[in-house]
């Protein structure tokens, strides 16, 4: 195999990247001279070493703060058997043929990609071994790796790896599947929390994200856009825009009606993001709505209580008979419950940056999802997918808002339009006012306990948004959704009511609401019960087993159990004594491959200021945690964001626009509200390691919702808290 | 009519309107792109910098507000990135998407400036104006105890 890179190439990769090498100063190189410095040992799209050592492993995926620049290499270096200090990591440009699917979405990347990164990384290590052996004429199998370099024991002899580089290149390539991998005991990396790559740039203030893109000549742009979704540009007043300091250009950009491409508009380039904004307040627009300015939040509620009091569109499952057991129960509940629509609200707002040129575009972009931006680019813009040049840049903060490339279409139909690159900035308004949002739901529940306090009924009739009979985006719910499967006789039921806001994927997406709504109802039936909260939820768990249908795993009760049982003995459920005035809930969710379970201590003031103590958390990700400085990172996180979401956080429709447009009135957690004690324990279970972005987030808010009710009695059916008269305290 | 103030220890004259908020005159004037866009009200933090050692939100304050003024942002914290709070953030692996940590460091620098051992409360109340969209908090207050056991670095 020879080098697919070239020299200058090389270099020029390399500057771009920076980050220099950290060599360990302890080793003295053997001998590398006579290797000509282009040799280049590339073995597959992860992993290049040249001949001075230089260890570059590749990180495929979008980074949008889960970590994943660094977990991936963590994999590749742990087989590859180098220091963690001795590498450099290098982000890849957006090139499926080369390195697969690259998305930051649904927790998958570890799942996906555990064994064939350790693969990658053990590939190249057996061809160094094979080098090693064939330079010194001994047997393979006498040989041995550690910290980059190949050691031959009987001999006494050891070579680094770039001293092998050249070598290494014509060995055969042996097959991927079949490589011996590391013993988990043995791991040196895999395991240890290794800080996030991009730390040292990051409190440096280097430009790493979109936002800091710059290219030779480029303008600043604004987009105006209907603030009703789907609207279009009807007549603008460009002239006057033209006349205002520091705009270049002013023009009318014509859309369709993807809600998730290009819309119409209006784009403004300056000579600075602040000239191009300070002109938009000056712009004119006179738009057509289009039919959505008939749609609000009020009203789909309206419309959910009379689909509701009719009868289901249709019916996802049917076990037993409910009515009957309804019937038959000792004690019956009845509840309607409901969530907002939820904004994304990603610190760093969309933006992208594009050239066009001769046909040939060039896209800067902070996506999750870079190649289906490329399949929109392409088609909207009447280009091929290979005229197409995507970097990845870091994304701050992505929570599912960037699977959509909404701001990539516009940044590269406006700079073709424009004639010169163009760095596309939204306003924070323009976030808020332009997501794809969680959508609202609406779930009318019945449920029955019998005597011995034993879950038998339930019953969900849950009123969506969707065209004909099926679920907009994100807004469904699926036909084994828990307790499905745990209870005789459980029925699950579906109306659906045009929307025309545009909906997606937010963190844990489904689970974020049905978890809410399913361990706040479960709750009510266990005081219903008069039984523990937590053991009325082990007893419904019922024995460790694995919950099939048709031949499918849905639910492995021993998994939940586990984090169950672990979060009440870590909280003291049950036999430690709380303070006066503080209450604690508990709540479970399988989402993600993860299995996640969480008890929250919560205090509440006369005025309903809800304060929260303590978060403990048990979290069941498999047998490994590849990164676990970063995964109590991600489960701290994905709790506080969970409390934001149940505290405050509520997107409103009114005359098919969006109410809210800044963090005063779409508030997030801040530092003196978030809870001081966040305890995060993992449960291991002999299953392959999964992801850790979004499963930790489901369990909390009905854990809070809980705990709320353990101290005040007041049982909460529907979001955001400050809707009953609640606060973050 | 040009505006001069002092930029990371730097005498700097700049010509632009005098109603540009500091923020985009770091960002789109002077290429230096550590100081961060959020919301452009005083909500988020992010675009937090030093104006005569006071962390103030450069968003907020129109060029001419910081004439004749010493302004510090994150590329200027210190010459190496060796201040306090820039190891402590390293040391606890702070960052998850990395895009408010510039505002939450220049914010935290300041506190541990006029408090340099600050309580849970000290820190929450200082802090309280930057938010952190990923929820790092719980290792913000810890970064900011060990920053104020550090040695201070070479600025």
């Amino acid at each position: 195999m020879t080098a697919a890179l070239d020299r200058r190439e090389f270099l020029k990769v390399t500057a771009l990247v920076g980050g220099g090498l950290a060599i360990g100063s302890w080793w003295q190189p053997v001998d590398a001279a006579g290797l000509p410095l282009a040799d280049v040992f590339e073995p597959n799209a992860f992993i290049r070493i040249t001949a001075d050592s230089a260890i570059t492993i590749v990180s495929k995926n979008p980074e949008i703060g889960q970590g994943i620049k660094t977990s991936l290499p963590m994999l590749v270096a742990e087989e590859l058997d180098v220091a963690w200090t001795s590498i450099t990591v290098e982000q890849a440009m957006s090139d499926p043929a080369r390195y697969g699917s690259q998305v930051a979405g649904g927790s998958t990347a570890t799942p996906a990609h555990y064994d064939s990164m350790r693969q990658a990384g053990a590939v190249a290590r057996q061809m160094l071994l094979a080098a090693a052996a064939a330079t010194w004429g001994v047997p393979e199998s006498e040989c041995t790796t550690k910290d980059g370099m190949v050691r031959h024991t009987g001999s006494k002899r050891a070579m680094r790896y770039g001293a092998l580089a050249a070598k290494a290149a014509t060995m055969p390539v042996p097959d991927a599947k079949t490589v011996r991998l590391k013993d988990p005991k043995d791991f040196t990396v895999i395991g240890t929390a290794v800080p996030g790559v991009d730390n040292p740039a990051i409190v440096r203030g280097k430009p790493l994200f979109g936002i800091d893109v710059t290219v030779p000549g480029m303008l600043y742009a604004v987009y105006q856009k209907c603030p009703v979704f789907g609207g279009t540009v009807v007549t603008a007043d460009l002239d006057a825009v033209r006349a205002l300091p520091g705009v270049k250009q002013a023009f009318v950009v014509n859309g369709g009606t993807n809600l998730a491409g290009l819309l119409s508009g209006v784009a403004i380039l300056a000579d600075s993001w602040w000239a191009a904004d300070e002109a938009r307040k000056q712009l004119k627009v006179t738009w057509a709505e289009g039919p959505t300015a008939a749609q609000s939040s009020t009203g789909f509620a309206a419309q959910a209580a009379t689909l509701a009091a009719g009868t289901a569109q249709r019916t996802l499952r049917q076990d037993g008979d409910v009515g009957a057991a309804l019937t038959g129960a000792a004690q019956t509940v009845e509840a309607a419950y409901s969530y907002p629509f939820l904004a994304h609200a990603t610190l760093e707002p969309m933006n992208c940056t594009a050239r066009v040129v001769d046909g040939k575009v060039e896209i800067w972009a902070p996506s999750q999802n870079p190649q289906s931006g490329r399949q929109l680019v392409a088609q909207t813009l009447g280009v091929t997918a290979a005229d197409i040049t995507i970097h990845m840049t870091r994304v701050g903060g992505g929570f599912g808002r960037r699977l959509n490339n909404d701001y990539m279409v516009e940044a590269a139909a406006i700079a073709k339009q424009a004639g010169v690159p163009v760095k596309l900035l939204w306003s924070r308004a323009d976030d808020i006012q332009h997501d794809f949002y969680r959508p609202a739901g609406f779930h009318f529940l019945k449920g029955g306990v019998d005597a011995a306090g034993k879950l038998v009924a339930w019953q969900n009739h849950f009123v969506s948004f969707g065209e004909g009979q099926g679920f907009v985006a994100s807004a469904n719910i699926g036909a084994t959704e828990f307790p499905a499967l745990f209870i005789p006789n459980y029925r699950l039921q579906s109306s659906v009511m045009p929307l025309g806001v545009p909906t997606g994927f937010l963190r844990a997406p489904g689970s974020n609401a049905l978890a809410f709504v399913a361990q706040s109802f479960l709750d009510e039936l266990a005081h219903a019960a008069k039984r523990d909260p937590l053991q009325f939820r082990l007893d419904l768990l019922g024995p460790p087993r694995v919950v099939e249908e048709n031949g499918r795993t849905i639910y492995d009760a021993g998994r939940m159990r586990g984090v169950l049982e672990s979060v009440r003995q870590r909280s003291g459920w049950g036999t430690r004594a709380l303070p006066a005035g503080h209450g604690l809930g508990v709540a479970f969710h399988f989402s993600h491959r993860g299995y996640f379970a969480e008890v929250v201590e919560a205090s509440v003031s006369a005025d309903r200021g809800v304060r929260v103590h303590g978060v403990w958390v048990a979290g069941d990700i498999g047998r490994q945690v590849v990164n676990p400085s970063n995964a109590v990172n991600q489960v701290q996180g994905s709790v506080i964001d969970g409390l934001s979401e149940a505290f405050g956080q509520e997107i409103t429709v009114v005359g098919g626009r969006v109410q809210q447009s800044n963090f005063d009135d779409f508030p997030l957690m801040r530092i003196p509200q978030a809870p001081k004690v966040i305890d995060v324990h993992f449960v291991t279970s002999d299953v392959g390691p999964t992801g850790l972005g979004e499963p930790a987030l489901p369990p909390v808010v009905p854990a809070l919702c809980n705990a709320i009710f353990a101290v005040t009695g007041t049982r909460i059916r529907s979001l955001p808290l400050t809707r009953q008269g609640f606060h973050s305290a | 009519m040009p505006v001069s103030f002092t930029l990371n220890g730097k005498r700097t004259t700049i010509d632009v309107t005098p109603k540009m908020p500091l923020l985009w005159v770091l960002r789109d004037v002077l290429d230096l792109k550590g100081t961060k866009y959020g919301c452009g009200a005083g909500l988020c933090g992010a675009c937090t910098v030093h104006l005569d050692g006071v962390a103030v939100r450069s968003c907020q304050i129109p060029l001419e507000g910081a004439a004749g003024k010493r302004v510090t942002t994150i590329e200027g914290l210190s010459v190496d990135g060796t201040h306090p709070v820039q190891r402590a953030w390293e040391a606890a692996d702070v960052p998850q998407c990395g895009y408010c940590q510039a505002g939450q460091l220049m914010t935290a620098a300041a506190l541990l400036a006029s408090t340099p051992t600050p309580t849970d409360d000290e820190i929450d109340e200082a802090m309280e104006g930057n938010l952190c969209r990923c929820a790092t908090y719980t290792r913000i207050r810890a970064a900011i105890h060990q920053a104020a056991t550090l040695p201070k670095g070479a600025r």
